[in-house]
């Protein structure tokens, strides 16, 4: 199975519809609660990161038997040092990312603690892609 | 801890989800800040927080979080109210600060995440 969202950047109202979607296809494919947790929460943490550093991006999913693979592309700033982005704390966030109450630096470490496999390449002043996989 | 006394405690008014007043609540967490939220492995948590918006119910649904209670009398938008009630999110808002609030839940019993 497929799906394609796509993402608006800093549009914080629609951050988390593809997620929300995503969870409930999991649920009634009867994939574990724990699994899709941490599947949900990996995918929520970079639509939010995309609304809140890129112009805008696109999401592709794939789900097979044992995996959902995700594909998040966005065309925005980049990530100049991607070892850095994921020292716990370390953020870039705009103030209005903060009052939301994210941009603490949390983002990509808590999305590599709930993935199996994660991919994160960049090209500074176009484009971030992030790529995950989590067996089922 | 059941959720009808821990209206009774923080003087909290539910606004949706009343059907889970006997429903008991092992552990709390008070947080503004969504990130660290989002961070939690526990399950039958109840959420108490000031930080109200739209973000903060996407947040509870993420994390299988079925209980907020908003402090510092916050009150939500209709917006907040209908995605909570669409994930059977039940709601609660209490005029008390979040420091008041979790300090009477705790010393009634109610544990710490961490």
């Amino acid at each position: 199975m497929e799906l394609d969202f796509s993402i608006e950047g800093g549009d914080f109202t629609q951050a988390g519809q593809a997620s929300s979607r995503v969870k409930k296809v999991l649920k009634q494919l009867g994939v574990d609660a724990k699994c899709i947790k941490s599947i949900v929460i990996a995918l929520y943490e970079a639509e939010v990161n995309v609304v809140a550093h890129a112009y805008k991006g696109q999401i592709h999913i794939q789900i097979d038997k044992d995996k959902i693979q995700t594909l998040i592309t966005d065309e925005g700033p980049g990530i100049p040092d991607i070892a850095m982005a994921m020292t716990e704390g370390f953020s870039t966030a705009s103030k209005k990312v903060r009052e939301m109450g994210f941009g603490a630096g949390m983002g990509l470490p808590n999305i590599k603690k709930n993935t199996d496999e994660l991919k994160i390449d960049s090209v500074v002043g176009q484009s971030t892609t992030v790529s995950m996989v989590n067996y089922f | 801890m059941k959720i009808s006394k821990i209206c009774e405690l923080l003087a909290a008014k539910v606004i949706c989800g009343e059907t889970q007043n006997n429903v008991q609540i092992e552990k709390g967490y008070s947080s503004d800040l969504m990130s660290d939220v989002l961070t939690l492995d526990t399950d039958n948590l109840l959420l108490i927080t000031g930080m109200c918006n739209l973000q903060t119910i996407r947040t509870a649904e993420m994390a299988d979080i079925r209980f907020i209670v908003f402090v510092r009398n916050k009150k939500l938008t209709d917006e907040m109210l209908e995605l909570a009630k669409e994930h059977g999110i039940c709601i609660m808002e209490s005029p008390f600060t979040m420091f008041k609030a979790s300090g009477i839940l705790f010393k009634e019993g109610l544990k710490p995440v961490y």
